[in-house]
């Protein structure tokens, strides 16, 4: 090679980024409006990346609080052509109206696009009370036109132990599943509109009774996609 | 469309191209002007020459220039103040110095595509010399060896996609076996009004960000009207184990881009003149960054002279696939004294460029309705034997390939996966990693299938089985070493590779042996059709041509191809190879070769 230190490389490599606000939402239901949100953002090269993932709800009623589901930050790596794994501490936080509580976890995960077009994650969590717990999302695009895609996804979680003062009962403890249509305006906005349904199973729905809550709950959502 | 309309777009004035008119007459040989016509209104600028003992001066300037690209206001990289910059012609036998002044705020380089060079002299940063910093003047200095349509480009960043590329013609020392009575460059390139870097982005971070031909319900229910529901949830599932898309053919499409014909707009309609009866010679140029064009003079066959630059015996089409960075010259004969419409339409008919031949100006032609967007056949996989040949006409033609879940890449030839027939070689264990999201099983020769979409054209598609040389090349020794290299993809983190492995990740060169004779087998293991160049050596095609064997610089793979060319590496020093796909390159399909001794 007669190249010289001092010459560039021919072909630079960059790392990138982007945050990919998925769905910030109003969603409202028979006796309570929400706003949620789920979002994620990643920066690194085609191998490493850092991620850093939140997803929540809060009550648009004053004093009502809400949650901070998950704020996970994660270090990952592709490991097949398809599939990072990944791995990171994450977060969680109830607020209002009572005491507010959270915990902290340590997350391994799995990210990426299954066979027939599903963006999956999935992820196992240990609590620093050393409770355990997975949780799963599924998202599907299937194109009507070129911009309106309907979009349905799923989540559930599994727990391992009982959890009441974050209201998990020990098995499945329910799934929250939804439709949004949506519009690309351009690729990076999209508004959309939907339904969702939550749906709290087992242990865990014996304590949403038990505090006199709904087990079962469908909402009208709207709301944007938005990323950059 | 009026020419004046067409020469403020270009940002030529009346004044200025009056300036160059000494020039020009100098060098009608190129672009013959009819008597007392506006015949050189329609002709690329030509670089003026000095000729100076054995050489031929030529200055060039690189800058940024305020001009209008299809009526909006843009700012490209222009050479000596135009887009493309202007032809550069040489003459066989005689040394070029070309003196390249950068006026950009970056470095920059020019790359002489296709041309045997000093490596010294081969323009590409970090490989062959330092680049140009701005402010500065680099002087190129090369014997002229060869003779035919080549052209050159910066080889700095994404700087071709601004407009970086101009055409370069070496007349012959000795007459060519072919006569003409005109002779236009036609230079077909894309253009778009977003910064590159922010294009890049887009591919890295967002999938088919530019695809708005992508497959939706509507298109699932054409397949079961067409094909029966069974077949068509088959078709589905294979693609969608594979999570691949039959509809990506080009990365970046007519969604964002603006084909352009010598600089001009399909609207702005770039013209050449003509006397019915003339023999018209036009040099195809496909100075895309991304772009592969199918190119017909509706009305008028194509007599096909030349492939990058080399003479080949005549091929009649009607019809012939540039893929990015290659050259076809072909002769054409209008009879009539109507216009004829020059029509470039993009690999994955999302636009086209356009231009026109006319016995004067202001006509147009009529401009071809665009062909729906075809589909990558899935033949390959084993539905046709598995549906009874049921599948669609379009899809008979793709090969052997899988992805990597949800097939066995290890079972044999009992899995539906692969196709009965056997291909030449099936695909090693190596499944190159994660940058390589599917490996072709069976890949084969398909070089007398004309490519995706022009399976059914309904005319004559040249193909590279045509492509003969006209005379046999020197060196007839059998090659003694055989160099394999697979075209690697994952096209959900625009990673593209050779082997799976993207250049920052390569520990060092190819090598080649100095004076070696060698046998390149390239691989498509993509979805994608490739572009592949090598600077500074010929890679002389093998198409069963025995010793005649077309030479190209560029040689364009189709999804699940095996290629193989034979090179004689009789130039030492560093060359670049790469996709001429131009994000391909960046996102790192590219290597050095090192011709040692």
């Amino acid at each position: 090679m007669h190249a010289e230190p001092d010459w560039p490389a021919p072909v630079e490599e960059h790392w990138y980024g982007r945050v990919l606000i998925d769905r910030l939402e109003v969603a409202v239901a028979e006796d309570e409006e929400t706003l949620n949100w789920d979002a994620q953002a990643w920066y690194g090269g085609d191998v490493d990346r850092v991620w850093f993932e939140t997803e929540g709800e809060h009550v648009l009623e004053d004093g009502e609080g809400g949650e901070l589901e998950t704020a996970d930050l994660f270090y990952s790596r592709r490991v097949a052509p398809f599939w990072d794994l990944r791995a990171g501490p994450g977060y969680q936080r109830e607020y209002g109206p009572g005491p507010d509580r959270d915990r902290f976890f340590g997350v391994l995960g799995v990210q990426g696009l299954a066979p027939y077009w599903f963006e999956t994650e999935a992820n196992l969590r240990v609590s620093e009370d050393g409770d355990v717990s997975a949780d799963a999302e599924l998202e599907y695009d299937l194109l009507l036109t070129q911009r309106l895609i309907l979009q349905p996804r799923f989540e559930t979680t599994v727990a391992f132990q009982d959890v009441p003062e974050f209201g998990q009962g020990a098995g499945m403890t329910g799934f929250r599943t939804g439709l949004r249509l949506r519009y690309e305006i351009m690729r990076e906005f999209a508004p959309y509109l939907g339904v969702s349904w939550r749906r709290d199973l087992g242990e865990t729905a014996d304590l949403v009774e038990a505090e006199g809550g709904d087990t079962s709950s469908v909402a009208v959502v709207f709301g944007v996609r938005v990323w950059f | 469309m009026d020419i004046s309309d067409s020469w403020s777009w270009r940002g030529l004035t009346r004044r200025r191209l009056l300036e160059c008119a000494g020039s020009i007459a100098g060098l009608t040989a190129l672009q013959s002007v009819m008597p007392g016509m506006a015949g050189a209104a329609t002709a690329l600028p030509v670089a003026p020459v000095k000729r100076e003992g054995d050489a031929d001066v030529i200055e060039l300037t690189i800058a940024r220039t305020e001009m209008e690209v299809a009526r909006r206001a843009a700012r490209p990289i222009t050479i000596n103040g135009t887009v493309p910059g202007p032809v550069v012609r040489l003459r066989e036998g005689r040394d070029a110095v070309i003196r390249v002044t950068n006026h950009l705020d970056e470095p920059t380089s020019i790359h002489w595509h296709g041309i045997l060079l000093p490596f010294r002299m081969d323009g590409v940063p970090g490989v062959s010399f330092p680049g140009i910093a701005p402010g500065e003047t680099f002087t190129y200095r090369y014997p002229v060896r060869q003779s035919g349509t080549y052209w050159y480009h910066s080889h700095s960043g994404l700087q071709e996609q601004l407009g970086h590329y101009g055409a370069l013609v070496v007349e012959p020392a000795d007459a060519e076996p072919f006569t003409y009575d005109r002779d236009y460059v036609v230079v077909l390139s894309d253009w778009t009004f977003e910064d590159p870097d922010s294009v890049f982005r887009n591919l890295k971070v967002a999938e088919g960000y530019y695809n708005y031909q992508k497959r939706t319900v509507g298109d699932f229910f054409g397949d079961v009207r067409e094909m029966g529901v069974g077949p068509a949830l088959d078709k589905l599932a294979m693609w969608g184990r594979m999570r691949m898309s039959p509809r990506d053919l080009l990365d970046v499409t007519g969604s964002t881009y603006t084909y352009l014909a010598n600089g001009f707009s399909p609207e702005a309609n770039w013209t050449g003149f003509f006397r019915a009866g003339e023999r018209v010679r036009l040099r195809f140029i496909n100075a895309s960054a991304m772009t592969y064009f199918d190119v017909q003079v509706p009305r008028l066959e194509m007599t096909v002279v030349q492939a990058d630059g080399q003479n080949v015996e005549p091929v009649v089409t009607d019809e012939f696939r540039i893929g990015v960075a290659e050259t076809y010259d072909v002769i054409v004969t209008p009879t009539d004294s109507r216009a004829y419409t020059i029509f470039a339409e993009a690999m994955d008919r999302s636009g086209f460029a356009r231009a026109t031949l006319a016995p004067r100006e202001g006509m147009a032609g009529p401009v071809p309705e665009r062909r729906p967007v075809p589909e990558r056949g899935m033949a390959a996989m084993g539905m046709s034997m598995e549906m009874g040949g049921d599948m669609a006409g379009d899809m008979k033609q793709d090969k052997a390939m899988s992805g990597h879940a949800g097939m066995n890449h290890d079972s044999g030839g009992s899995s539906p996966m692969e196709m009965g027939t056997g291909g030449p070689v099936s695909h090693g264990p190596n499944d190159h990693g994660p940058g390589a999201a599917m490996v072709a099983r069976n890949p084969r020769s398909r070089l007398d299938d004309p490519g995706v979409g022009l399976e059914n054209a309904g005319h004559r598609v040249l193909t590279y089985a045509q492509l003969r040389s006209r005379a046999p090349w020197p060196d007839r020794r059998p090659p003694a070493r055989d160099l394999e290299l697979h075209l690697t993809g994952n096209m959900e983190r625009y990673m593209w590779s050779f082997d799976g492995k993207k250049f920052s990740e390569v520990d060092g060169p190819i090598i080649f042996r100095h004076g070696e004779r060698l046998r390149l087998t390239l691989v498509n293991d993509t979805m994608m059709d490739h572009p592949i160049h090598l600077h500074g050596m010929w890679m002389e095609l093998d198409t069963g041509a025995g010793p005649l064997k077309p030479r190209k610089h560029t040689i364009s793979v189709k999804p699940g191809e095996q290629i193989s060319a034979e090179i004689t590496a009789d130039a030492p020093g560093d060359w670049a190879f790469h996709c001429h796909l131009l994000y391909h390159m960046k996102a790192g399909m590219f290597r050095v070769v090192s011709v040692t001794a």
